[in-house]
């Protein structure tokens, strides 16, 4: 058995959802190979070939994969595929791999099985369906399994000084039908909410637009990314990329701090992966008590300036000690 | 050009699903269903076009039961000019949908498809890009902006940790991420006349297409149950409990 990995990178540095899914994919069983393709990434190959449990890399470096577009990064991994025997094809599920491997699961006359969460044998997983409010136990049935898997279920593999070879493979032609034009990295000091070790959420209740400018300061304590509900974001408080719930985003955190936040189905459906959760509100009956691990029920325009204060003494009795 | 739009009917958003006690599945019996939202963005994205001249008309499809003719209804409601059911008792996976959609492209010729990133049932988000790979037409994912310009279209999508702009020469597939737009709102008037427009039923059958399934469901269980927490008395508290009983600062 050997498993083929799509490495994601931005031609220098890899990133680190792909050590997540040789994590998840040194579950499956066998070697570990990754497919590194780029343009000038000789670098992220070098990179890849030092994550713990990587026995090969293949290199194929070209103006046309230099941004990772789906259709050519597809087709090279489909000639790799043709060309050597894998039992599995992994990515990380995040955008990248998501666009990525249902062209390969096409490619291969295959299914696939997205955003598992649980490797339970080599061709049995997990992974969570109606946005987590039920978890499917799955059974692929084709030879080759092509899976997204989702980073934050899996521990990162750690880089060693080892590195595996890296060995050059022709560059597919350009599919040469799409080309990026711009890419804007959104510059912000705050982590990605998808990612985040922290997340602090407003909802309804804060008010008004103005109103979630209160959580600042706590998310600065916390280091921690911002989020919205959806009735916030129906309300024209917060922008709609904020949206955390079943049809905006899917967060995983440490610590989940929801701010005048209710508690309604869509909203909780997209919060169940957080390990602790911390609900302020001011409305005792809200659902969000029936989830959160600590509750208080208070005006949040009292609670969380005092949570800052609370967080800043806390942080300089840590450095005193 | 002509766009077509495929749309799934899925557990409406609002409901909270239950797993049945056998554990085969979720408990579907009297839940309220409705358009996949994703879709339904889809669907106003493509009538937007039309409605802007860069469209002469939007076909939307579904895969499935008769019953998925309410979704195309309204599709139609919302502004689309017909609608196909490809009809089929079978279960459907996502290979094969695309397979079914790709049959109807061949016949139907769309210059664009678009629909949802993913379905909010089986939350699978592979269906618009296995259909791109199987016609051979570029994609653009998580769309957040659309502009079609003469035989190219521009698609701003969103990315993990920013936004990403990609030209593509159509025909293509664009799947609509939320920011894309908001539905409008489907009037009673609207809706009644959505009944007099045409609604063509295709067998699955006649399409050739293998629906074979390619994974078997062995169980499906609720998530772990969150347990109700403690109520602290102030921010103090909090952060101590934080600290020193949760660990996670």
């Amino acid at each position: 058995m050997t498993v083929l990995v799509i490495a994601e990178h931005d031609n220098v540095s890899l990133h680190v959802a792909t050590r997540h899914a040789v994590g998840a994919a040194r579950l499956c069983g066998g070697d570990v190979h990754l497919l590194v393709a780029g343009h000038d990434c000789a670098t992220a190959a070098r990179t890849a070939g030092r994550i713990a449990g990587v026995a090969k890399v293949w290199l194929a470096s070209a103006p046309q994969l230099a941004h990772g577009l789906a259709e050519n990064v597809a087709a090279q991994a489909l000639e790799l595929l043709a060309q050597e025997a894998y039992t599995h094809v992994l990515a990380a599920a995040s955008t990248f791999g998501k666009s990525v491997m249902p062209r390969i699961a096409a490619g291969l006359d295959a299914g696939q099985i997205s955003d598992v969460t649980r490797v339970v044998a080599p061709d049995i997983f997990e992974r969570p369906i109606h946005a987590g409010n039920a978890i499917a136990t799955v059974q692929a049935l084709d030879a080759i399994k092509v899976l997204t898997v989702r980073p934050t279920s899996f521990n990162a593999a750690p880089l060693d000084d080892t590195e595996a070879i890296v060995q050059d493979m022709t560059p597919v032609d350009d599919a040469g039908t799409a080309r990026v034009v711009a890419v804007e990295r959104t510059v912000s000091a705050r982590a990605e909410l998808t990612s985040a070790r922290v997340v602090v959420a407003g909802g309804r209740g804060l008010g008004s637009g103005a109103g979630f400018t209160v959580l600042e300061p706590l998310a600065d304590a916390l280091g921690a990314a911002i989020g919205a509900s959806r009735a916030a974001v129906d309300a024209g408080f917060a922008s709609n990329t904020l949206q955390i719930g079943q049809t905006g985003k899917v967060v995983a955190p440490a610590l989940y701090v929801a701010v005048g936040i209710s508690g309604a189905i869509q909203h909780l459906a997209g919060i169940g992966d957080a390990k602790v959760i911390v609900a302020i509100n001011k409305d005792a009956e809200a659902p969000i008590f029936g989830v959160a691990d600590y509750g208080i029920v208070a005006d949040l325009f009292d609670v969380v300036p005092a949570l800052v204060t609370a967080l800043q003494e806390d942080e300089q009795k840590q450095l005193a000690a | 050009m002509k766009i077509l739009v495929p749309v799934k009917r899925v557990v409406d958003a609002n409901v909270k699903v239950r797993v049945k006690p056998d554990k085969s599945g979720v408990d579907l019996a009297n839940i309220k269903m409705a358009i996949n939202p994703f879709d339904e963005i889809a669907v106003e994205e493509a009538v937007r076009l039309k409605e802007a001249g860069h469209a002469a008309e939007v076909v939307a499809v579904s895969c499935g039961v008769d019953a998925c003719q309410d979704v195309l209804r309204t599709a139609l409601a919302a502004g689309a000019d017909r609608g196909i059911l490809v009809r089929t008792d079978a279960q459907l996976q996502p290979l094969a949908v695309a397979r079914l959609l790709a049959a109807i492209v061949r016949r139907e010729i769309p210059q664009l498809v678009i629909l949802g990133k993913q379905a909010i049932d089986d939350d699978c988000n592979q269906t618009g890009q296995m259909l791109a790979a199987m016609l051979g037409w570029p994609q653009a994912t998580f769309a957040s902006k659309v502009r079609v310009e003469g035989d190219r279209v521009t698609v701003a999508r969103d990315i993990d940790g920013g936004i990403e702009t990609v030209q593509l020469a159509l025909p293509a597939v664009v799947t609509a991420d939320l920011r894309l737009n908001e539905p409008r709102f489907v009037s009673l008037p609207n809706l009644m006349k959505s009944k007099k427009k045409r609604l063509d039923v295709v067998p699955a059958e006649t399409l050739g297409a293998d629906l074979s399934p390619r994974w078997t469901t062995l169980a499906v269980n609720p998530p772990p149950q969150r347990q109700p927490g403690v109520l602290v008395k102030d921010a103090a508290e909090l952060v101590h409990r934080l600290r020193h009983e949760a660990n996670v600062i």
